[in-house]
């Protein structure tokens, strides 16, 4: 198999790591090798971060350049926008519909760009969700990276079952339940 | 056993220190090494601890080695820097039970004040360096590095980088190995380093390192892929870049990347066109390479600054026209503090005041950034205090009546006490604010002497910051709650103007802070609005502004800390209690 390019974008906090898991863990339960690369540290308080997911019969570096990404998933709109040359031609994107001001927009010294989703759509193959509604909904806004994973796993080959057994796997015990319904929110919106 | 599992470079270089029967571990927290250290302590056979800096993990690591076990020492690039002194002298005198230290670098710069390369200081140090990359190897070369280690007597350093640390690829498992304990001899010509042992041993270690570079001829951890007449010398993550852009090409896959093996190397070069020396940060390989008259490729075409890919290889090496499209025009998105940061509050009450920082290392780094904008200078681990009292000596004491030296709790145990200890011996009279919020923040929560507690779980007599200062003979410690906005600023000024050292103590935990309860939220009372500005002035990321310039809380990112509540003149935000709503 030709191996396929994921990249997680988001803000930092957002939880990206937790998503990065589960798809290293569905993709290494299937056979494949799997490289993932993650940003610890500094980066991480309230930062632009990139988490990269490659898996295929054989992989060599282990993160994902740019013009090379299948599926983009993005936590928040401006980091969808940010990292959009990375995606290959047919590459698509999932992106929570969700806006997070940089503090450069905060301080009032640059504008939250306008229209991002609209303005992608025109280039790419973008797929949008408030996930944060969908999780308000179910009762936690905390698991709604699992709604945006539901989308994007429409994307990818692994069954519905598969999915909801590595969640099962990777989130702790208490919250499975939840996580499984946030899933299922994004997988069947 | 063959179980397989897929692990962060950090996780595996633990689970290889495990393996290889390891029973001291000591560091201290930095990025990227930080998870080595938390990782270890989940095997109970290892005793693990968090040090308070490196010279004394190294240390201690040495003290765990000499009486006859395996130990080893983990930190960050810059932290070898505080472990130099025993480093350069533990060459010297070897190892009995075997000694690794793991250092790891940063280059691209994710979470650190330089871009060092390690492979340097090893040289300098007299030190092997094993270099992996991936965990597979991570694990394997910890294994590794310490049977050299026992072999030629030797501490040999394992360099790893942000990006195998913190990677995650397939590892196989092994058992721990059983490693009897040495006995310990008392030998002073080889463990007192004074100047007539250290002669001798001198002489000792550079033959040990021409042994060990014989060694690496012919050792399987350098290893020749022949194939196409391209050929690369290379190293760690950037083999993979390497198999990635150009897999038909001949590498020699540097796993020891000093001393570095001639024969091998001429024996490479002789058999490939076109010679590549792809390393990242400092050209170590190929000064070495070009020394010994070989015609190579490096610096001269790829960058000393910033991590390596593939596609670096294919437009460079392979002349391939990349579509790459052009990034998005965007604003950026720097680190900040967060909701709820007790530092947000004591660096607002500097700013209110007009004060200037000397700045230290730790997530407070940020206030030099806008808004907050007051840390001056950040240079190293415990800098900020020493050099407040440095300007004090050269522009007096008036000149500091503006200037104080901030230090988290955690870069005050590391190397802050002594600064401060000479500030009082030498008759400074500065302001230094330790912003103790109870952890070291930044890695992710580790805790330290002042904490009470230890890296296996321990609750221990916490030391404390106050009753250490007082102990100094500083007769003006103040504790004051670093969200108490006016009593901060009431304390700063009285402070700044004594003509004596003074210690503010600006407590209040960590918001991320496991256990950290947030009673409270903060929430927009539009209608009282009157578009100031004032709560938007520290910089909290929950606050913004509608676009008709009223502010509005996001409730999923508020801690409730209330800073805003006490900047806002006109009632229109509000702290509520959380459950009530």
């Amino acid at each position: 198999m030709v191996t396929k390019n994921i990249m997680i974008v988001g803000v930092g906090g957002q939880g990206t790591l937790l998503t990065s898991r589960i798809l290293g863990g569905i993709m290494t339960d299937a056979g494949y090798e799997v490289k993932l690369s993650e940003v610890h540290g500094m980066a991480q308080r309230g930062g632009s971060v990139v988490t990269y997911v490659r898996y295929g019969d054989k992989v060599a570096e282990p993160i994902v350049e740019e013009g090379q990404v299948d599926v983009l998933i993005a936590f928040e709109r401006l980091e969808a926008l940010r990292y959009a040359h990375f995606l290959k031609k047919d590459g698509v994107i999932i992106a929570n519909d969700q806006r997070i001001d940089p503090m450069p927009v905060v301080m009032g010294a640059q504008e939250y760009p306008k229209d991002i989703l609209e303005n992608l759509q025109k280039k790419h193959k973008i797929y949008s969700i408030d996930a944060m509604a969908k999780a308000k909904e179910l009762g936690n806004s905390r698991v709604f990276n699992n709604v945006v994973l539901g989308m994007a796993a429409k994307h990818m080959q692994f069954s519905k079952e598969e999915w909801l057994k590595i969640i099962e796997k990777t989130v702790p015990p208490k919250t499975i339940e939840i996580n499984k319904q946030a899933f299922l929110a994004g997988y069947e919106n | 056993m063959s179980e397989k599992k897929v692990m962060l470079g950090n996780e595996a270089i633990a689970r290889g220190a495990y393996e290889a029967g390891v029973k001291v571990s000591s560091a201290y927290p930095g990025t990227p090494s930080t998870e080595i250290s938390e990782n270890i302590v989940k095997y109970p056979e290892i005793y693990a601890e968090w040090a308070p800096n490196e010279a004394v993990a190294l240390e201690t690591a040495i003290g765990a080695s000499i009486s006859g076990v395996r130990a080893i020492a983990s930190m960050k690039h810059v932290g070898v820097n505080v472990a130099s002194d025993p480093l350069y002298s533990i060459s010297y005198i070897g190892v009995n039970g075997g000694l690794v230290l793991v250092a790891a670098d940063d280059p691209g710069l994710y979470s650190s004040q330089n871009e060092q390369d390690t492979r340097r200081v090893a040289r300098a140090a007299i030190v092997p360096v094993l270099e992996p990359s991936d965990s597979q190897e991570a694990k394997d070369f910890v294994k590794e590095a310490f049977d050299i280690s026992e072999k030629f007597d030797t501490p040999v350093i394992i360099r790893t980088t942000t990006r195998l640390a913190h990677s995650q690829t397939v590892v196989e498992l092994n058992d721990r190995l059983e490693i009897q304990d040495k006995e310990y001899v008392r030998d002073i010509v080889k463990n007192v380093m004074m100047p007539g042992n250290a002669k001798k041993r001198h002489l000792v270690v550079e033959q040990r390192m021409k042994d060990l570079a014989e060694y690496g001829n012919t050792a399987a951890i350098n290893r020749v892929e022949m194939g196409s007449e391209i050929g690369f010398i290379t190293q760690g993550i950037e083999y993979q870049y390497v198999k990635e852009a150009c897999p038909e090409a001949s590498v020699l896959k540097l796993g020891m990347v000093n001393p570095l093996p001639e024969k091998l190397i001429r024996d490479f070069a002789s058999k490939v066109k076109t010679l590549y020396i792809f390393e990242e940060l400092e050209p170590v390989i190929e000064e070495q390479v070009r020394a010994w008259g070989i015609p190579c490729y490096g610096k001269d075409i790829f960058t000393i600054q910033g991590e390596y890919s593939a596609n670096m290889i294919r437009e460079r090496v392979l002349k391939q026209e990349l579509a790459i499209e052009e990034p998005a025009d965007v604003p950026a998105r720097p680190p900040i503090l967060c909701p709820g940061c007790p530092h947000r509050s004591t660096f607002f009450v500097l700013k209110k005041l007009g004060i200037h920082a000397c700045g230290d290392i730790g997530c407070y780094t940020l206030g030099a950034v806008a808004p907050l904008s007051v840390i001056d200078t950040t240079v190293c681990m415990g800098a900020s205090i020493a050099m407040l009292h440095g300007m004090e000596k050269a522009k007096g004491k008036e000149y500091i009546k503006n200037w104080v030296a901030v230090i988290g709790d955690s870069t005050f145990m590391h190397t802050g006490i002594a600064s401060l200890e000479n500030m009082s011996y030498n008759q400074s009279t500065g302001t230094v604010i330790i912003m103790d919020n109870s952890t070291t923040g930044m890695t992710g929560h580790q805790d330290h002497a002042a904490t009470g507690k230890t890296l296996m779980g321990e609750t221990v007599p916490a030391i404390s910051i106050y009753h250490m200062c007082k102990a100094m003979n500083i007769e003006h410690v103040v504790e004051v709650d670093a969200f108490d906005t006016k009593e901060m600023e009431r304390v700063i000024k009285e402070e700044t103007k004594r003509d004596a050292l003074s210690v503010i103590i600006a407590c209040a935990p960590c918001a991320l802070l496991k256990g950290q309860k947030f009673p409270y939220r903060v929430r927009e009372i539009s209608e009282k609005c009157k578009k100031c500005g004032a709560c938007l002035k520290p910089g909290c990321p929950a606050i913004t502004k509608n676009p008709d310039g009223t502010v509005h809380v996001d409730v999923t990112m508020c801690n409730g800390c209330g800073l805003c509540t006490q900047l806002c003149h006109f009632g229109a935000l509000e702290k509520y209690e959380k459950e009530a709503k």
